[in-house]
């Protein structure tokens, strides 16, 4: 017992740091000016992002590792940083009009937003499973609290209730998994289980994988373990809805493309099959489920489980192009479903929100922009080309054609004209139905989001370069 | 007769299922549902620290303290989204948790 302890370097996680100490500030600001600060809360916490978004610009480039080794940060890490704390902006910005109507505008909430932003990056930067575990449950406790966040209607409170049991049985199963991974290869940091676990493995590893696998499905949303989805994306108020669908599923994916990358490289062939097994059922059910849903929050709950199906295909070829295609795919997401969902949000007359279809018919007359805008995604999430939907959707089915995985890229492929039937149905009804009365001008905040995804995703095929280039690194980083 | 390793293990997953059961099969009461994720944790806690004391390393038995202090504000906070929505619904009874379907 005379090891000596070094202080570790702590520069690597300098973006978690100025998160988590803003965060404690942000606190004692709201408990001492009350309700009165939201307001202020909101900016500084902004403020917060954007500076823990500049930190993750300045770290190095290189694979750096500390405490102990159990946080790393690599150019796949710098890449998916940047996204996930581009949804929490974006989760923020948009809230705060629809909280003020809702008077529901609290100083919680954007606290709420800046701690599960912390435990997204730390899962990206997860090394070993102790550090993955916390950091999914800073994320997931904080994200319970916010889907209940309009406390006073009975759906928003419904949605945390099964948000929160579905999850914590999730993390149980996760745990659970750990724990075997643990016990049969003697270490919970990623890069000693890789060492240990070559060639055949025994049944309990494969029991800890299974398990593991499950848990960080529940997380992305994947089936079979996506049921929580559509529920919680329709109780909870919308701006939060457009958050979950954004932020957590990057720092998921980032989650579970290093897990099954950096732990178990020597046994691919074992989880192949199941990251295979997923990503299909996910296509499969996010294309049927969704053509006949009449909530378009319901609908996009359905159209994210599809579309976590085709980022898993790009893991499931478990090649440095296919993470490539995980992290274009991810991007080009992004941007797909903040833009869908500044749309929904600006679909309100008054104090009343409009989240039907049908409340969609005809705005191409009373909000041309709106209806382009809008339409625009829907192509784009059809993989209609030139839009950006398209490149991703390319990147992932040519990586899995080329790790030899071709019926996957084609159920792949025939999936999504599937799924192309709901997108044109709202399109559809966007421009050949009935126009009914015109909505309340759209706030400022969901204007910029809405331009700034709009822009991306019917200019990207223009200059796809830089993005494809970026992207590239990040995944080399990993192999 | 010795107690060992697999003794352990067999208690755990034991423990973990009639957890997992508890949450789908309770048809009743949502405060069941909080009991059994509690189960589910510490039969995760019993792994950890019989592989720890089997692998004689510690690591284990860190992670399960870890596990106990994150199981405590899981139940808090479990706790307090049950209580709003018992003030909004008046019922914690499961078949009441109800509202949207599809």
């Amino acid at each position: 017992m005379n090891t000596v302890l070094a202080i570790p370097s702590f520069a690597p996680a300098l973006p978690e740091i100025i998160l988590a100490a803003g965060a404690l500030v942000l606190i004692l600001l709201g408990a001492l000016r009350g309700e009165k600060s939201a307001g202020t809360v909101s900016v500084i916490a902004l403020a917060l992002l954007v500076a823990a978004l500049v930190a993750v610009f300045m770290l190095p480039a290189e694979r750096v590792e500390t405490m102990s080794g159990s946080f790393v940060i690599d150019g796949f890490a710098k890449f998916m940083k940047t996204l996930t704390l581009l949804g929490s902006i974006a989760g923020i910005v948009l809230s705060s009009d629809f909280m003020r109507r809702e008077g529901i505008t609290r100083f919680e909430y954007p606290i709420l937003i800046v701690l599960a932003t912390i435990g997204m990056l730390m899962v990206i930067s997860a090394n070993d499973l102790i550090a993955l575990y916390l950091g999914v449950e800073l994320l997931s406790l904080a994200s319970y609290v916010i889907a209940a966040f309009d406390r006073d209607n009975v759906r928003s409170t419904e949605a945390g209730l099964k948000y929160f049991v579905l999850g914590s049985l999730s993390s149980g199963m996760l745990l659970y998994g750990a724990s075997l991974i643990y016990g049969f290869t003697g270490t919970v940091s990623f890069p000693g289980i890789a060492k240990v676990l070559t060639g055949e493995v025994g049944t309990g590893v494969i029991f800890g994988i299974v398990f593991v696998a499950a848990g960080v499905a529940f997380k992305i949303s994947a089936v079979p373990f996506h049921m929580w989805t559509p529920d919680v994306y329709e109780g909870s108020p919308t701006p939060v809805t457009a958050f979950f669908a954004a932020a957590p599923k990057m720092a998921g994916m980032a989650m579970t493309t290093r897990l099954f990358i950096e732990a178990f490289p020597g046994i691919t062939g074992q989880w192949q099959q199941i990251i295979v097994f997923i990503s299909l059922a996910s296509m499969a059910l996010g294309a049927f489920a969704a053509i006949g849903q009449r909530n378009i929050k319901r609908l996009m709950a359905y159209s994210s489980i599809a579309n976590v199906g085709y980022a898993l295909i790009g893991l499931a070829a478990g090649t440095a192009e296919g993470v490539q295609g995980v992290a274009i795919y991810m991007a080009i997401y992004l941007a797909m479903t903040l833009g869908a969902f500044a749309c929904i949000l600006s679909l309100r007359r008054g104090n009343v929100m409009f989240e039907n279809i049908s409340d969609l018919s005809g705005i191409a007359r009373t909000h041309p922009i709106i209806a382009f805008c809008l339409a625009m995604m829907m192509f784009s999430m059809a993989g209609i080309p030139p839009l950006a939907g398209f490149f991703a959707k390319f990147a992932v089915f040519n990586a899995a054609i080329k790790a030899n995985l071709v019926a996957l890229a084609v159920i792949g492929v025939i999936t999504s004209v599937v799924g192309a039937y709901y997108y044109l149905r709202i399109v559809k009804v966007m421009y050949f139905d009935e126009p009914g009365e015109r909505y309340d001008a759209m706030p400022a905040g969901v204007k910029l989001v809405l331009a700034v995804s709009s822009i991306f995703v019917v200019l990207f095929g223009l200059v796809p370069a830089p993005l494809v280039s970026v992207a590239g690194a990040a995944a080399r980083s990993l192999f | 007769m010795v107690i060992g390793l697999g003794h352990y293990l067999t208690v755990a997953a034991v423990l973990f299922t009639l957890g997992v059961f508890g949450i789908f099969i309770n048809r009743k009461n949502v405060i069941v549902i909080l009991m059994s994720i509690e189960l589910i944790l510490l039969s995760v806690n019993i792994n950890m620290v019989a592989f720890s004391t089997h692998l004689n390393d510690i690591v284990g038995q860190v992670f399960a303290l870890l596990i106990l202090t994150v199981a405590a504000a899981e139940a808090a906070i479990g706790l307090a989204i049950l209580v709003v929505f018992f003030r909004n619904r008046g019922s914690i009874a499961v078949e009441d948790v109800n509202m949207m379907k599809g």
